[in-house]
């Protein structure tokens, strides 16, 4: 339930009137990070690990075309149809073409944040096909008609009492029923008439290979297998940033994938799709959507090599705290909030300031993107580019002007003192945002400067 | 050895108590310290807004005061950090980068550089330690949880050296307190959330003070505690370590 003009801020804002449910979010996913955190420590080649994908990652972004014309050969030499799609639409019309082609009007898919990115669903529903997402957290948000809060965890959002509620109205379970695995049961059930009568199966990516071209997909449920394996015709979606040179150094990858997002040793299925099976047609959707434009930014290149596993998400004392829906964006939280304003500077200009740079994401992360430390530069390219509050750059240019100048800093310090000391309503009130939940510190007499002064030299 | 001390703007302005125990702790170290009088602000309140392109004149005013010392020394990480990656001058990058080798956050100056062994106080009291973030991840004096690697901290290894202190763990032993800057009125939701739980985890943990190396997130936590109407106070490490008794 995104509201539509609101920003992080206010957004949280609403997410924290329910304190209890704030701190359910936040303890769920403290606990996954805990989860992560107990299964990395038990490998003590865990920050090679990380090296390693790091600058396998470096080499195909700096190489990258060519890499993408090598996958591209050998993808077609397996029989794999690829499509190149420059933008979301472009990417949304290729889907919808396809499913044209088979004359039908349903199609089930497992989980792409990509498909999310290029609101796939919409676009679909608006031209009369139905897609049924297949991965459970996606299907309960779909049935909630909302977007998913979390890139691993769709539905990270929803206790599961209100998840038996939303089963209740659309599956047909008892009312009141909330137990995990009979409402998962009641899912499967659902999923498996949906995927005996698909003709076409959609799909993410995780990871392709430009060596053999092909391409891995990681499910826990297996429902992307459920879906491609049923399916007359198997679409794969991909960003174009989805590549690693050769198969050789996919175990490097799974090895980090699942210990950084849930804390398991490795995905329950990492699928390899190489070639579409006798009578199948397998295709390819290779999506640009701002890709080129971000590797073209120097200072915001490496957010490319962002696996999506969701490891910034579960550590960010502010997303846990504020809910993935507050992002407003299709990927949230801190990778999120560096991808985001690539696509949209002034939609997105919120989202760097949505960080209190802490670091922890950068600490988290598997293929070490300096998470934090873009964030700051992207503050500094928001305001650069005019999207800052007019109000905040008047402020800014106050503070400027009175640190420039040791005699204004020293008179302002002392006024601030005496406010604060004869005068505390003008600070001690609604207007001033620290008051409202904290209480002022208390006015010295002196300054430390004033104190040195008479008591030194 | 000539250190220039350099006390953060706030510090300098609401907790003069913390700037005059990191200059008593190091005079006692036997260290010739200087506080140049015409300094103000590291620039980093507009940098961390996206203004760092207004921080020209706190660059040069910074330039102007420390250039001349051996070290200078901050009772704060964060400052010292944005020192660290951001002072820049293009008229005197030398002198710039001079400073961005020497500045120190005041722990690390006394476990690096003065090589502290012992020191002379008493704190019979329950002491949560706060792992400021820009310290911590930023300068790495402390071990990160994140990371595996060797677990140390250099304001952790000096509190031990107080007579009588008892540090009390926590649940959750670097997760941030939520201050950020200008994050805290910005974010106001969120950040006071984040200070409750912070506080909550010293709380539970019968902590009597919170100390930590930067005052910003303590000034943050001490918004709070007095909300709350709790006893409970926040200290910075200086202010311990320096052997007042409380």
């Amino acid at each position: 339930m995104i509201q539509e003009g609101k920003d992080h801020a206010e957004l949280a804002d609403i997410f924290n009137k329910d304190e209890n449910r704030v701190d359910w979010h936040d303890e769920t996913l403290w606990f996954i990070r805990a989860k992560r955190d107990k299964s990395v420590h038990q490998l003590p080649e865990w920050e090679d690990l990380r090296e390693a994908a790091s600058q396998i990652k470096h080499n195909v972004l700096s190489d990258l075309s060519n890499y993408l014309v090598q996958f591209e050969a050998n993808a077609k030499a397996n029989g794999i149809t690829v499509h190149w799609a420059a933008d979301a639409a472009e990417h949304n019309r290729i889907v919808h073409g396809l499913i044209k082609e088979q004359g039908v009007v349903q199609m089930v898919k497992s989980k792409s944040m990509l498909t999310e990115e290029c609101g796939l669903n919409e676009y679909l529903a608006e031209h009369g096909v139905e897609v049924i997402d297949s991965d459970l957290g996606e299907r309960i948000v779909q049935l909630a008609k909302e977007p998913p809060s979390h890139i691993v965890l769709p539905c990270i959002h929803k206790k599961k009492e209100e998840i038996g509620d939303l089963f209740h109205t659309y599956l047909g379970t008892p009312a009141g029923l909330a137990d995990p695995q009979m409402l998962t049961e009641a899912a499967r059930i659902h999923l498996r008439d949906t995927f005996l009568t698909r003709k076409v199966a959609l799909t993410g990516v995780n990871f392709a290979i430009a060596e053999t071209g092909e391409f891995v997909v990681c499910t826990n449920e297996g429902n992307a297998d459920m879906g491609a394996h049923l399916a007359d015709v198997h679409i794969a979606c991909m960003g174009i940033e989805k590549l690693i040179p050769e198969r050789k150094h996919l175990g490097i990858f799974l090895r980090l994938l699942t210990r950084s997002a849930t804390g398991q040793p490795i995905t329950t299925y990492s699928s390899h799709f190489s070639k579409p099976r006798e009578g199948q047609q397998m295709h390819l959707v290779l999506v640009d959507n701002g890709r080129t434009v971000q590797l073209g930014r120097e200072d915001f290149r490496n957010s490319l090599k962002c696996i999506r596993c969701g490891a910034c998400m579960n550590t960010c004392p502010v997303y846990r705290r504020s809910g993935g829906h507050s992002y407003h964006t299709a990927v949230a939280g801190p990778i999120g909030s560096i991808l985001a304003p690539n696509l949209d500077m002034k939609k997105y200009a919120d989202l760097p300031f949505a960080s209190t740079l802490c670091g922890s994401c950068t600490n988290v992360c598997p293929v070490k993107i300096d998470i934090h430390d873009q964030l700051y530069k992207w503050r500094q390219v928001l305001v650069k580019e005019g999207y800052a509050p007019t109000v905040k750059k008047v402020g800014m240019q106050v503070m400027t002007w009175t640190l420039n100048s040791p005699t204004v800093y020293h008179a302002a310090g002392k006024m601030g003192r005496w406010v604060l000391k004869y005068a505390p309503f003008a600070v001690n009130n609604g207007l001033n945002p620290w008051y409202k939940q904290r209480d002022m510190p208390e006015p010295p007499k002196e300054s430390f400067g004033e104190w040195y002064k008479k008591n030194r030299k | 050895m000539r250190v220039g001390l350099f006390i953060p703007c706030y510090v300098d302005q609401f907790y003069p108590g913390a700037a005059v125990a990191t200059l008593q702790l190091l005079e006692k170290l036997g260290v010739d310290v200087v506080y140049p009088a015409n300094q103000t602000c590291c620039g980093q309140p507009m940098a961390n807004s996206g203004f760092e392109h207004l921080t020209h004149g706190c660059n040069e005013l910074f330039i102007k005061n420390f250039a001349e010392f051996d070290y200078v020394v901050a009772p704060s990480g964060s400052c010292v950090l944005h020192v660290r990656d951001h002072l820049h001058d293009e008229h005197q990058e030398d002198k710039a980068k001079d400073i961005r080798g020497k500045v120190y956050e005041l722990t690390s100056f006394l476990t690096d550089v003065l090589k502290v062994k012992s020191l002379p106080a008493k704190f019979p009291h329950k002491v949560g330690m706060h792992q400021s973030c820009h310290g911590q991840r930023g300068l790495h004096i402390s071990s990160m949880s994140e990371l595996v690697a060797p677990s140390y901290s250099k304001p952790g290894s000096l509190l031990n050296m107080v007579e009588g202190i008892e540090v009390i763990p926590l649940n959750r032993i670097d997760e941030c307190c939520g201050f950020g800057g200008t994050f805290c009125v910005a974010e106001e939701a969120v950040s006071v959330k984040m200070g409750k739980d912070r506080v909550d985890d010293h709380l539970e943990h019968g902590a009597e003070y919170i100390t930590g190396v930067d005052m910003s997130c303590l000034m943050h936590m001490e918004g709070i505690l007095k909300r709350q109407g709790s006893k409970v106070k926040v200290l910075h490490i200086a202010e311990i370590l320096n052997g007042v008794n409380y």
